[in-house]
């Protein structure tokens, strides 16, 4: 018997097979996950802010703070749940290579959700160092964000891998991002309150997860109750991500067993 | 090792895998046979642990494959038919990456990758990209990696082919070692000479059945001649049928294939005299053993399954 008692979890087995790959690529990341939003706070916090002043009797810039940092996370649990893991199915069959081992499918979705969770808290914690020096956040509950974009992490990554996981054309993807992506990340209370949309679209923020993150964030960063009560917000963002992981370690069972 | 009794694989209305009988000792090469589709792989599949029998009983290490999966695949080592090694890790980090999923500790890793290096002579690339690696050496390193966890069965699904001839004998040799050092071998081909080189024992598949199982040495004796006596005549290839019936009763059995006959007999330089005697003139005669082959095509026929 070789696998001796108290030896490396297989979950962390697969998150150590992300932070490899990750080490030898993450030049290719830092545009993305550090400076782009960093750009995009100074150019319409700071540009946009200017015309508009002050939005629920905040500064505009600290009224987007929380907005940007949750869609930042929201973005890249999005994108990199996609063709990473069509990818490891599909060319590299990395996912095949570990079925034969001790590695289960929940062990693949764990591990892959903890580089995740990796992944944006390294963006979420750089683009908070940037934003205490621009004044942008105003309450010491602004600790609890990382926790947050952790949660929107696992809350949307889970159900973007299972989805990954039951197609065969990455075409799809674009349909991810046309009709889900970028919809919440315009209109799910990031650049403007939702108060603003009609009563439809209002519910199609409600019904995303970025929504409920960001009114956790902004009202961490601005030290104020979000619209919902916050076990509202959180049990949300938790019933996507128990559902979301169900879901995805199903659909790498049924990938990978017949 | 493994056993099976009235293995069954069916997807839908198909069944790839129609009750086979099965029996695999320590320290045994055990070969699976056949043409395409004959049900080798999946087969191994449900050796492999990842593919549900329908029905029948397995036993592989002692344990039920459903049930304790994760810990038959803790002492197996796979050689899958697809590459799977991770093309932006390099030739060290896929050996130490995988030997991380079996729980060893980093360093304990790294001893094993380096060793294992050594044995499939990729040591000198160790620190490269797996990328640039030739078709043979790919093999090779997944072959090291299906033995990170010191395993007590190796399943290896086609090993060699589309390796160049130089590919395949280097690893023929390196598995012949892995064989000597008590390791179990269990291996799908459609290559007559791999089985022979490898197996000590083997079952031919064809439909989803095992239609024989020997040695590679008694399944010629049984289902084939001492020689083979290969003839090849001038005039074109309509008349090979003709010739055919003529030789009717030189060997043991004739077969007529569209650019020579095949006479199976025991002794070959007998049959060619008798065939001269008959007045035939082939163009060509050529004795020579039996081979694995002639096993294979004469259980499994000669049409082309894809």
């Amino acid at each position: 018997m070789v696998v001796a008692r108290g030896s490396l979890h297989p979950t962390l087995a697969v998150l150590g097979r992300h932070l490899t790959l990750y080490r030898r690529l993450w030049q290719a990341s830092v545009f993305s996950s550090f400076v782009l939003p960093v750009l995009f706070l100074l150019s319409i916090g700071i540009g946009v802010g200017g015309y508009v002043g002050t939005v629920q009797g905040v500064d505009y810039l600290s009224w987007i703070v929380p907005g940007v940092l949750a869609s930042t996370a929201f973005q890249l649990a999005m994108g990199e749940s996609t063709y990473s893991v069509l990818g490891d199915f599909k060319w590299v069959r990395a996912y095949h290579a570990m079925r034969a081992t001790p590695v289960q499918p929940v062990d693949m979705v764990r591990g892959h959700l903890l580089y995740l969770i990796f992944r944006v808290e390294a963006s979420v914690l750089a683009f908070l160092l940037v934003v205490v020096f621009f004044g942008g956040l105003h309450s010491p509950w602004a600790l609890v964000t990382p926790l947050v974009c952790a949660l929107l992490t696992a809350a949307t990554a889970a159900p973007v891998m299972a989805f990954a996981a039951r197609i065969d054309h990455d075409s799809y993807f674009a349909m991810l991002f046309r009709f889900v992506l970028i919809p919440s990340t315009l209109f799910a209370g990031v650049f403007f309150p939702v108060e603003q949309l009609t009563f439809g679209l209002r519910l199609l923020a409600y019904a995303s997860p970025l929504w409920h993150a960001v009114e956790l964030c902004r009202a961490a960063t601005l030290g104020r109750s979000p619209a919902w009560p916050v076990p509202v917000h959180v049990g949300y963002l938790l019933l996507w991500a128990a559902l979301g992981l169900f879901l995805a370690v199903r659909s790498f069972r049924r990938r990978l067993e017949d | 090792m493994i056993f099976a009794r009235g293995l069954v694989k069916r997807f839908g209305d198909f069944t790839a895998v129609d009750g086979i009988d099965l029996e695999v000792a320590p320290g045994e090469a055990f070969g699976f046979l056949g043409p395409n589709g004959a049900g080798k792989s999946s087969t191994m599949r449900m050796i492999g642990c990842v593919s549900v029998p329908t029905a029948g009983e397995l036993r592989i290490l002692g344990m039920d494959p459903v049930r304790d999966g994760t810990r038959i695949r803790a002492r197996l080592g796979v050689c899958p038919q697809l590459d799977n090694l991770d093309p932006d890790l390099t030739v060290r980090e896929n050996l130490t990456t995988y030997a991380r999923y079996f729980g060893l500790s980093r360093a304990e890793s790294r001893r094993r990758a380096d060793e294992l290096l050594e044995f499939v002579q990729l040591s000198d690339r160790a620190g490269g990209k797996v990328e640039p690696l030739s078709g043979g050496m790919k093999r090779r390193l997944t072959i090291a990696r299906a033995m990170v966890n010191e395993p007590d069965v190796v399943l290896l699904d086609e090993p060699t082919t589309g390796l160049d001839p130089q590919a395949r004998h280097l690893l023929w040799e390196r598995l012949f070692r892995l064989k000597q050092r008590g390791t179990t071998l269990v291996l799908t081909t459609h290559y007559m000479d791999e089985a022979e080189q490898l197996c000590d024992r083997l079952v031919v598949m064809d439909g989803g059945r095992i239609v024989a199982e020997g040695s590679p040495r008694a399944l010629i004796e049984t289902y084939s001649t001492p020689e083979v006596l290969e003839l090849r005549f001038p005039d074109g290839l309509d008349a090979n049928p003709q010739y055919a019936a003529r030789l009717e009763g030189v060997g043991k059995r004739v077969d007529p294939l569209p650019d020579r006959v095949l006479v199976y007999v025991e002794d070959g330089d007998v049959a060619l005299a008798e065939v001269h005697r008959r007045g035939l003139t082939p163009s060509s005669a050529l004795v020579r053993r039996s081979t694995l082959e002639d096993v294979f095509l004469h259980l499994t026929g000669r049409t082309l399954v894809d």
